[in-house]
């Protein structure tokens, strides 16, 4: 990625390449917590799995100092606006992760009071399975996400990556 | 309307809702035997399951439902655990309100059920008697659209403001969408 | 000789004017002393000597009897809609909403808070932003599936709910489940009381101030939640107890596991005492917050720790004992205040309690089976699908079909963490539950919320909140 030129003390990259990197080493996620996967999350960002190795413990209660949404657990159609709002509030470039079998399909509650897919409401960049995933899957997720940003384009709309 | 839902009947709900009793049953319980002298149209059940907790139940009618559970009150019912609908539907009366209440002191649980029927689903309110029942009445109407008459404020707790029906009633249906299996192989 | 006025004997910080002989007397001893911190503490009440000895800043006392506790008591303040008062002006009313996204809120619950001033006056509740239809949904699945079904209710006790629904259902069919797999439930639900109360206490630190709790508590949790998934599978939502009995036995060397728990989490339970039973910031944001009385906890149906700290000595362990849990020994700790700090008093003992509880099945665990033995429910073992057919028939039946329950009603509770947990079941006499309605602890507490809140500062209200306990799911269900 990166060659040194004759003077030390320079490197050469694309800019989209570092500006891929940064954005990946300080992705705060906005606390979207909704149900048992929001447990699941706290865990992942507390002692034991401690999400702070990867510059993402911050979690930010106010959407507009997050690059990255996780919607962890269901979506009932009473929260579904509310959902969408934070997503508008958040500023670009952002991300959503959908966490958990109910987030990214209504898992097994396939009813009236659930939306089926947090999709229908935000474009998702990440679906982690699980009912509820444990804190390595969600690890997994992220540090997946990670590199589809680091290896996409600079992107400035909403959408995939 | 309820015979094209194809749900099955609750077999208990026949022409009058009522089990036939040989005699009517009176609790021994001195509360409850105070209880059943105040209110001598209350008719009474006993109800020991194979397992679990003494169980007596009352059922009394919507409109002595109040003074009952007043009395109730009065004589160590003082603490309101519980107020749920269900919809026998096909049954007559359709709709039950079912009510639990709980004396820590003697350790005594009372169900009250009271019968609702489907054309009038009004019900009065409890919460004069028992501030506590003010979410669950709300919640009833919300899932069951029974009226609780006197309630202060009566509206959708559980789901959105501008929500249409009643889901917990069995001829509303699941809401449940077809699973779509992306990229799946057709059937032939 | 200097021109600096001369003032004649005394120390400079002696008074140069006496008080007027009619000045209001400074009070002492412990009761004023209570009240003043009650003043700083939840900014409620403001002495009258106070208000006389300066009249900078002194507030308007609020006429005695507009008490919405009183009413609430009596049952006559349920309106939710915000009442204008006419002794206070408009501009100094305003309404703060708090939630549904709220880092604070455990959940997706919602607050309309009225204030005057910094004083909480009405707050009113609003739910439903996780109403998942759950009981809606136990209609449609049969009763070996239902487990999976309430397990994701409460998701902090899930082994509570899958306890009360395998109950509620046992006590339609009658049937008797083994001595062991009372026992074995009896240990999974109280080490869920355990990681339950762990949860509260980092949640309750972090959100006072004491950040480290929140990496403490969780710390100990990862232990018990470790041995879950050993025992079930899942960290969460197991699906464990089911109608019947048990998903599965206890696996291999499980002593070693609960042994290990037993000595490792109450050192950490020890060192949260250490750290915040003292702890001055701790007291302050906790002592005399978020107050509710005996008659208020009858009223709303508060049950569980919340009801426990105001001084009510139940618990349904003791009062209507399941599941074999009257062979243990264990106390019921209760508080005196019915304060924030109480409940964290209680919650902390009940950990302890649990314990014990856990120490003795660990040493008295029968041996025996793991699941009733009546076909009715019960799959037969798998050794015997591949050799017989009507085995595999059997199982069959019982995972698609399933197994029908007689008609009736029942009407099952436990005592979860939160509280009293309640499932009460009408079945048809199909395979299916007619109606299963769930009556939760949080639920009761939520309701509860505006008695806590009222005449409090807004600044505690994160602190009482927390108390509480509230879990979204199990609110909404």
């Amino acid at each position: 990625m990166a060659g040194e030129v004759h003077n030390p003390g320079f490197l050469l990259a694309s800019l989209e390449k570092v500006v891929n990197w940064a954005r990946t080493r300080s992705m705060y996620p906005a606390t979207f917590g909704l149900a048992c996967c929001a447990i699941e999350m706290m865990g992942t960002g507390a002692s034991h799995y401690d999400l702070s190795r990867f510059g993402m413990e911050v979690f930010r209660a106010s959407p507009r100092q997050a690059d990255l949404m996780i919607v962890a657990g269901r979506l009932s159609q009473k929260m579904a606006p509310v959902l969408r709002q934070v997503y508008d509030q958040m500023a670009e470039p952002k991300w959503v992760i959908s966490m958990g079998a109910c987030a990214s399909t209504g898992g097994m509650f396939n009813n009236y009071a659930l939306v089926q897919g947090v999709d229908e409401i935000v474009p998702v960049d990440m679906y982690v399975p699980g009912c509820p995933p444990g804190p390595q899957s969600l690890m997994h997720g992220i540090l997946s996400l990670h590199e589809a940003i680091k290896s996409g384009e600079i992107r400035h709309g909403t959408g995939v990556i | 309307m309820a015979d094209d839902t194809g749900v099955e009947m609750p077999p208990d709900a026949d022409a009058d809702g009522a089990p036939v009793a040989e005699a009517p049953f009176v609790p021994d319980h001195p509360v409850l035997a105070a209880l059943a002298e105040r209110h001598p149209d209350v008719r009474w059940e006993e109800r020991i399951p194979p397992a679990g907790p003494y169980q007596p139940i009352a059922h009394v009618e919507r409109t002595d439902l109040v003074a009952f559970a007043a009395s109730a009150k009065e004589l160590g019912f003082e603490t309101f655990i519980d107020l749920c609908g269900v919809d026998h539907l096909g049954g007559r009366p359709r709709f039950e309100v079912v009510v639990e209440l709980l004396d820590m002191t003697d350790r005594l649980r009372l169900r009250i059920r009271v019968p609702v029927p489907g054309t009038d689903p009004v019900v009065p309110s409890l919460t004069p008697v028992y501030a506590g029942a003010d979410f669950y009445e709300r919640e009833t109407w919300d899932l069951f659209g029974i009226d609780f008459e006197g309630h202060p404020e009566l509206t959708r707790i559980l789901l959105p403001d501008d929500w249409e029906g009643h889901p917990l009633r069995k001829d509303y249906s699941v809401g449940s969408v077809p699973v779509q299996f992306k990229g799946a192989h057709k059937a032939t | 000789m200097s021109d600096t006025p001369h003032y004649p004997g005394g120390d400079r910080f002696a008074p140069t004017v006496e008080p007027p002989e009619e000045a209001v007397e400074v009070p002492t001893g412990a009761d004023e002393f209570r009240r003043v911190h009650d003043m700083w503490v939840a900014g409620t009440e403001e002495p009258p000597w106070l208000a006389a000895a300066t009249d900078e800043g002194a507030q308007e006392l609020l006429p005695a009897d507009v008490d919405p506790r009183v009413d609430a008591e009596e049952g006559s303040a349920v309106v939710d809609d915000y009442l204008e008062r006419p002794d206070v002006s408009a501009d100094e009313l305003q309404i703060i909403n708090m939630g549904p996204q709220h880092p604070s809120t455990h959940g997706v619950l919602r607050l309309h808070l009225e204030l005057e001033g910094e004083t909480i006056r009405r707050a009113k509740p609003i739910i439903g932003y996780l109403h998942t239809g759950m009981e809606k949904t136990a209609e449609t699945l049969t009763y070996v599936q239902g487990a999976t079904n309430v397990t994701r209710m409460d998701y902090l006790s899930p082994f509570h709910n899958e306890l009360a629904y395998a109950l509620v259902v046992e006590q339609l069919l009658g049937i008797e489940i083994p001595e062991r797999a009372q026992a074995i439930r009896i240990l999974m639900t109280e080490l869920n009381r355990v990681a339950s109360h762990l949860i509260w206490v980092a949640t309750q630190g972090m959100d006072v101030g004491a950040l480290s709790m929140m990496l403490y508590g969780w710390r100990e949790r990862e232990r018990i939640l470790a041995f879950f998934e050993k025992v079930t599978g899942l960290r969460m939502n197991h699906n464990y107890i089911r109608v019947g009995g048990l998903a599965a036995d206890l696996p291999d060397g499980w002593e070693d596991d609960v042994e290990e728990i037993l000595e490792q989490v109450p050192k950490g339970i020890a060192e949260y005492e250490e750290l915040l039973n003292e702890n001055p910031i701790f007291l302050d944001r906790t002592v005399g917050v978020g107050i509710i009385t005996p008659a208020e906890c009858h009223a709303y149906g508060v049950t569980g720790p919340i009801a426990r700290a105001s001084g009510i000595e139940w618990d349904l362990r003791k009062a209507f004992p399941y599941s074999g849990i009257d062979r243990y020994e264990f106390d019921v700790p209760t508080g005196r205040h019915g304060d924030v700090y109480d409940r964290y008093l209680v919650r902390m003992d009940e950990m302890k309690q649990s314990f014990r509880i856990v120490r003795q099945i660990l040493e008295t665990i029968p041996s025996g089976d793991y699941r009733s033995d009546d076909r009715k429910v019960t799959p037969p073992p798998r050794l015997r699908i591949d050799q017989s057919m009507e085995a595999l028939i059997h199982h069959f039946k019982i995972f698609t079909e399933g197994f029908k329950v007689p008609a009736g009603e029942a009407y099952q509770a436990v005592e979860s963490p939160r509280g009293e947990l309640g499932m009460y079941l009408v079945s048809n006499g199909g395979p299916k539950p007619w109606r299963l309605h769930v009556r939760t602890p949080s639920f009761a507490a939520v309701q509860a919320l505006p008695a806590m809140l009222a005449d409090s500062l807004i600044a505690d209200v994160v602190a009482t909140l927390a108390s509480t306990d509230p879990v979204l799911g199990d609110v909404d269900r």
